[in-house]
């Protein structure tokens, strides 16, 4: 995938930090709102794509390296699992929820019914959602740079 | 038309039939026979996660495991795809 | 019968989807025909979650009244993220196949060479 004309990537320059606010918002407040982990690691992962697909894909491989998103996905699935295990270590179950009504981090509970939005709440659910928020944006990112990458340099049919 | 074509337009009807049977045997729409796991979740979602996003207290706390498995074949497609395109890079 | 318009659109999703499978030759649009069926089922399971005047499941702010079912949402979404990573797949087979033969064409895919 080639660069795109100067009126392209200025817009998208202009435009990115936007989306990747947005993303970071839908997931930070997973618990409280409509989204979560896989919707905002969507999001911001787009974003990513609108780069890649503004820039070209030798710039964007330049600047981001394949084995670095992936060890970054590899983080999001071991703080998954770990924040699974620490319910078997605190609690009493795998997947546990051990930080509600804790006092602790994401302590609160709300009171039953409509409520207004509380972010201290949720127990490790907030932690969980940023988890697979990274596992989304790295995996879903590191799928698209790779294959553009990986078309870049076709050159016909090979015998 | 060779017979295959033929075989495969009479498949294809005749689950078509079925398809559209069944659409209209189905109960209706925005009335669900059974509700006491749904019902109970909803009740409970507030004071047993803390979460007052009903769908994200299933993914992550009710439901983990599906969660559990559904970023294992995650992780999988992603290094299937990278070992894929791996060779092709330094043709 | 009115009430059955949502089950005959997944149906129709359904349909278009094996219609591809089965009578074209093109492998994207093998891979497209598959896309449709995963989008019919995933309408099936949200239509199946669904009551009367019903709610999201999000009590941030709510207005009140029925809420609808979470469970079938919350599936859906893992079947999303799954569907996502096998249309990944997918595609980088059919990039590798288009390299190695120099065609879509499933009926000229069939040299068992290297």
């Amino acid at each position: 995938m080639t660069e795109m004309s100067k009126i392209v990537r200025t817009i998208t320059s202009i435009t990115f930090p936007f989306a990747m606010i947005y993303g970071l918002y839908v997931i930070a407040h997973g618990h409280l709102t409509p989204g979560g982990g896989f919707q905002g690691g969507a999001v911001v992962a787009s974003a990513c794509a609108m780069i890649l697909v503004a820039f070209g894909s030798k710039w964007t491989i330049d600047k981001i390296k394949e084995k670095k998103l992936s060890a970054f996905e590899s983080l999001g699935a071991i703080g998954f699992i770990a924040l699974a295990l620490l319910g078997l270590v605190f609690g009493v179950a795998f997947f546990n929820n051990f930080l509600t009504g804790s006092n602790f981090l994401f302590g609160n509970i709300p009171p039953t019914g409509s409520v207004f939005a509380d972010i201290n709440t949720g127990g490790v659910l907030p932690l969980m959602n940023f988890a697979v928020g990274l596992k989304v944006i790295a995996g879903l990112f590191v799928i698209v740079l790779v294959m553009a990458y990986a078309t870049t340099s076709f050159k016909g049919v090979k015998k | 038309m060779s017979t295959r074509n033929i075989a495969a337009v009479i498949v294809f009807s005749i689950v078509t039939v079925f398809f559209i049977f069944t659409a209209l045997l189905m109960h209706s729409f925005g009335v669900p026979d059974e509700s006491d796991m749904d019902d109970y979740i909803i009740e409970n979602t507030q004071e047993e996660t803390g979460a007052n996003n009903g769908v994200t207290a299933v993914v992550f706390d009710y439901r983990g495991f599906d969660t559990l498995g559904e970023a294992t074949v995650l992780f999988t497609a992603v290094a299937a795809v990278i070992m894929i395109f791996r060779r092709l890079k330094n043709d | 019968m009115i009430y059955n318009i949502p089950y005959i659109a997944v149906a129709a999703l359904v349909l278009i989807g094996l219609y591809a499978l089965v009578f074209k030759r093109n492998l994207i649009k093998l891979v497209i025909g598959v896309v449709l069926i995963e989008s019919g089922v995933n309408l099936f399971l949200i239509i199946l979650g669904y009551r009367e005047e019903s709610i999201a499941p999000i009590y941030t702010s709510s207005p009140g009244g029925v809420m609808s079912f979470p469970v079938p949402q919350a599936l859906t979404l893992t079947s999303i993220v799954i569907g996502v990573a096998v249309i990944a797949l997918m595609l980088s087979l059919v990039i590798h196949i288009y390299r190695h033969y120099g065609t879509l064409d499933v009926r000229k895919v069939r040299r068992l060479k290297e």
